[in-house]
C-alpha cells in the first residue's frame, strides 16, 4: 500500500455546527500534503481526527494502513504531531522536554538523550538546552515543539500552522527544516493559511473552505489556469475614488479588484497596456505611485476557486506576529 | 516494554514537577500536622484519645492530599494543552491514566504516615496492625485519587475542580465515621454514609489502629476495590467522551 493517509467521507459536527463535511483524500508516502484554508475552515478539526484527538461522526481514517477507528493507539505509534500552539512543559528544560516526549514513544534512555542532543543541535537550540521552556521566545518554542514532534522519527508528521506567530527569520528556518524532513522521506501533512508557504513547500494542496474540500491538486496543476494570465498591481499615493464601474466600462478585456484602498489589481488574458490604464487613473483623480507586473500565484488560484480574499485570511492569524 | 518506559517517565515527571515541589511537600507535612493538633485539642483529653483520632486524621490527610493534586496534574494540564501530548502517546488510555494518578497515590500514602509517626512519638499504639494498616492506606489512597480524577476530568478549570472536590470532601468528613461512628448519625443520613468510599476506608483504619471496626474487614476491602474500579472506569469514560470529542 503506497498511501500513508487515507481519509474517506469524514464528517464531524460540534452541536449543530458542521465542522467538517464528507472529506475524502489520500496522501502518498513521502508526500508533503498541504491543507489550506481560512480560520474556522476545519483544518485543526481534521488534524485532530487524523491524530486521534477527536472522534469522527462518520467516515474512516487509515494511517499507514491501520484503521484508526479500530486501533487508534497503534496508528499513534507511526505519527508525530506538532500542534498549532506549543504544548510542552514550561517547568521542564528544553532537553528534559525532548527526553520526556521521546520516552512517551518508548525510546530508551541513551537513545532519548542522543536524539535530544541531535535535535537541539539541528534546531540551533543547544545553548538553550538547559533553560526552562517557559522562558523561551516564541520562535524557540515553535522549534522545540517541532523537535518534540519528530524526536521518535515518525513516518508521518502532522504540522498544524507551524510558522504562525513567529518572526520572519525563524519562519524561514522552520520552512527549511520542513523541506529537509520532506527530502529525508517523511510524509508531511501541513495545515497553513499562508498560501505562499504552501506553494513553496507542498507537492499537493487541498483547499478547504467551510469544512469542505473544494479542490485538491498538485501545485503545478493548480497554477495551470493562471500561468498565462497577466497581472498588474497599481499602488496610488492616496486612497482611490470608487472607479469600479468606470474602469470596467473603459477596459472590458480586464478584470479589476481592489485589495486595499490605495491598490488596484488588474488581471487579463492578453498583454496589459499600462500606459492607457495609468492615464485613465490619473485623469480620474488618482495619484499613481507605483505599477508592477506580478507573477500569477497560488493566491490567485485560491481566490478564483474559493472567492475568499487572502488578505482577510492572513490578517486573522497575523495578530500573534509575522510569520511570512 | 515501551509502554512501561512511557508509564515510568510520566510518573517520574509528575513527581518531579508537582509532588516534590516545596509547597506540596510542606502541604503534605503541615496539613496532617494541623489536623492532628486540631482534633487532639478538640478532644480535650490526653494522649489516650490519639488511637481513636488517628484513623480519621490519616483518612482526611490522604483524601485532601490526593484530591487536591489531581486538580493540578490533570485539569491544569488539560487547560495548558500539555495533556494532549500525553493523549498522543501510543499507550492505552488505562495505562496513561494509571501513570498520571500513581504520583497522587504515592503522595497520599506518604501523607498518611505523617500522623502515624507523630502518634508513635507521643503514645503507644498496642493494637496497631501494620498488616491491615498498609493495605487500608493504599486502598484509601487509590480510591481518593480516583475520586479526584473523576472530579478533575468532569470540569474544565482548576478552581472548578477544587470547588467540586469540596462538595465531596467535607460531607465525607462527617458522614464516613472518621471522628465519630456512623451509628451516631441520624437514621436518615446513614444510607448516604454507605455510598461513600471513605466509610469503608475509615472502618478498616479503625480496625488497624485500635481494633474498633464495625463492618467485616473483607467487606471493607471489597467495597473499596469496587469504588476504585467504578471511579476509574467512570473517569476514563469521561475522558473519552469529553476530551477526545
Amino acid at each position: 500500500m503506497n498511501d500513508a493517509i487515507v481519509v474517506d467521507e469524514l464528517t464531524k459536527h460540534f452541536g449543530t455546527v458542521e465542522a467538517v463535511s464528507d472529506l475524502s483524500f489520500r496522501v502518498a508516502r513521502g508526500e508533503l500534503f498541504g491543507f489550506l484554508g481560512p480560520n474556522g475552515a476545519g483544518k485543526t478539526t481534521t488534524i485532530n481526527m487524523l491524530t486521534g484527538l477527536a472522534r469522527p461522526d462518520a467516515g474512516s481514517i487509515h494511517i499507514g494502513g491501520i484503521d484508526c477507528s479500530a486501533n487508534p493507539r497503534a496508528a499513534q505509534g507511526l505519527i508525530g504531531v506538532v500542534p498549532d500552539e506549543s504544548n510542552l512543559y514550561a517547568e521542564l528544560t528544553g532537553f528534559e522536554n525532548l527526553c520526556f516526549c521521546a520516552a512517551l514513544h518508548g525510546l530508551d534512555k541513551s537513545e532519548r538523550q542522543f536524539r535530544a542532543h541531535q535535535l537541539l543541535d539541528a534546531f540551533g537550540l543547544s545553548d538553550a538546552a538547559d533553560r526552562k521552556f517557559g522562558g523561551y521566545s516564541k520562535g524557540m518554542k515553535r522549534k522545540l515543539t517541532i523537535a518534540a514532534g519528530i524526536i521518535h522519527n515518525p513516518e508521518i508528521l502532522f504540522l498544524d500552522e507551524p510558522t504562525t506567530g513567529i518572526d520572519v527569520a525563524s519562519a524561514r528556518q522552520l520552512r527549511q527544516l520542513i523541506a529537509d524532513l520532506h527530502q529525508a522521506g517523511t510524509t508531511i501533512f501541513l495545515t497553513t493559511h499562508y498560501i505562499e508557504e504552501a506553494e513553496r513547500l507542498c507537492d499537493r494542496i487541498a483547499f478547504i473552505v467551510g469544512g469542505r474540500i473544494v479542490r485538491i491538486d498538485t501545485v503545478e496543476e493548480l497554477l495551470q489556469p493562471v500561468k498565462e494570465q497577466h497581472v498588474l498591481q497599481i499602488a496610488c499615493a492616496h486612497p482611490l475614488p470608487d472607479l469600479r464601474e468606470e474602469l470596467a466600462a473603459a477596459f472590458t478585456e480586464f478584470s479589476f479588484t481592489f485589495p486595499g484602498r490605495e491598490l488596484v489589481r488588474v488581471e487579463g488574458d492578453t498583454s496589459l497596456r499600462v500606459g492607457p490604464l495609468l492615464r485613465f487613473l490619473e485623469e480620474h483623480g488618482a495619484e499613481v505611485a507605483e505599477a508592477k507586473r506580478m507573477r500569477p500565484s497560488l493566491e490567485d488560484v485560491f481566490v478564483r476557486i474559493t472567492g475568499i480574499e487572502t488578505g482577510v485570511m492572513g490578517k486573522e492569524k497575523e495578530r500573534g506576529g509575522n510569520g511570512r | 516494554m515501551k509502554r512501561w518506559i512511557a508509564f515510568w517517565n510520566i510518573l517520574l515527571k509528575d513527581v518531579r514537577t508537582y509532588y516534590l515541589k516545596p509547597p506540596n511537600i510542606s502541604w503534605g507535612i503541615l496539613f496532617p500536622l494541623a489536623w492532628t493538633g486540631m482534633f487532639f485539642v478538640k478532644s480535650g483529653r490526653g494522649p489516650e484519645d490519639i488511637a481513636v483520632l488517628l484513623p480519621g486524621v490519616v483518612a482526611v490527610s490522604i483524601l485532601f492530599g490526593t484530591t487536591s493534586m489531581l486538580a493540578v496534574t490533570v485539569t491544569f494540564e488539560k487547560k495548558t494543552r500539555t495533556f494532549e501530548r500525553l493523549l498522543l502517546a501510543p499507550i492505552p488510555l488505562e495505562l496513561l491514566m494509571l501513570a498520571k494518578t500513581s504520583g497522587a497515590i504515592l503522595f497520599g500514602v506518604a501523607n498518611a504516615f505523617v500522623p502515624v509517626v507523630m502518634a508513635g512519638i507521643i503514645t503507644d499504639l498496642p493494637k496497631f496492625s501494620w498488616v491491615l494498616f498498609l493495605p487500608a492506606v493504599l486502598l484509601i489512597a487509590v480510591a481518593s485519587t480516583f475520586l479526584g480524577l473523576f472530579i478533575a476530568v468532569a470540569v474544565s478549570e482548576m478552581f472548578e475542580a477544587q470547588t467540586f472536590s469540596n462538595f465531596f470532601r467535607f460531607p465525607m468528613m462527617f458522614l464516613c465515621g472518621l471522628f465519630f461512628p456512623v451509628a451516631q448519625l441520624p437514621l436518615y443520613l446513614r444510607p448516604l454514609s454507605y455510598l461513600l468510599p471513605l466509610t469503608y476506608g475509615a472502618d478498616l483504619l479503625h480496625g488497624a489502629v485500635h481494633g474498633g471496626h464495625v463492618l467485616p474487614l473483607v467487606l471493607d476491602l471489597f467495597m473499596l476495590l469496587v469504588f476504585c474500579a467504578v471511579l476509574f472506569r467512570a473517569s476514563l469514560r469521561n475522558i473519552q467522551r469529553r476530551w477526545i470529542m
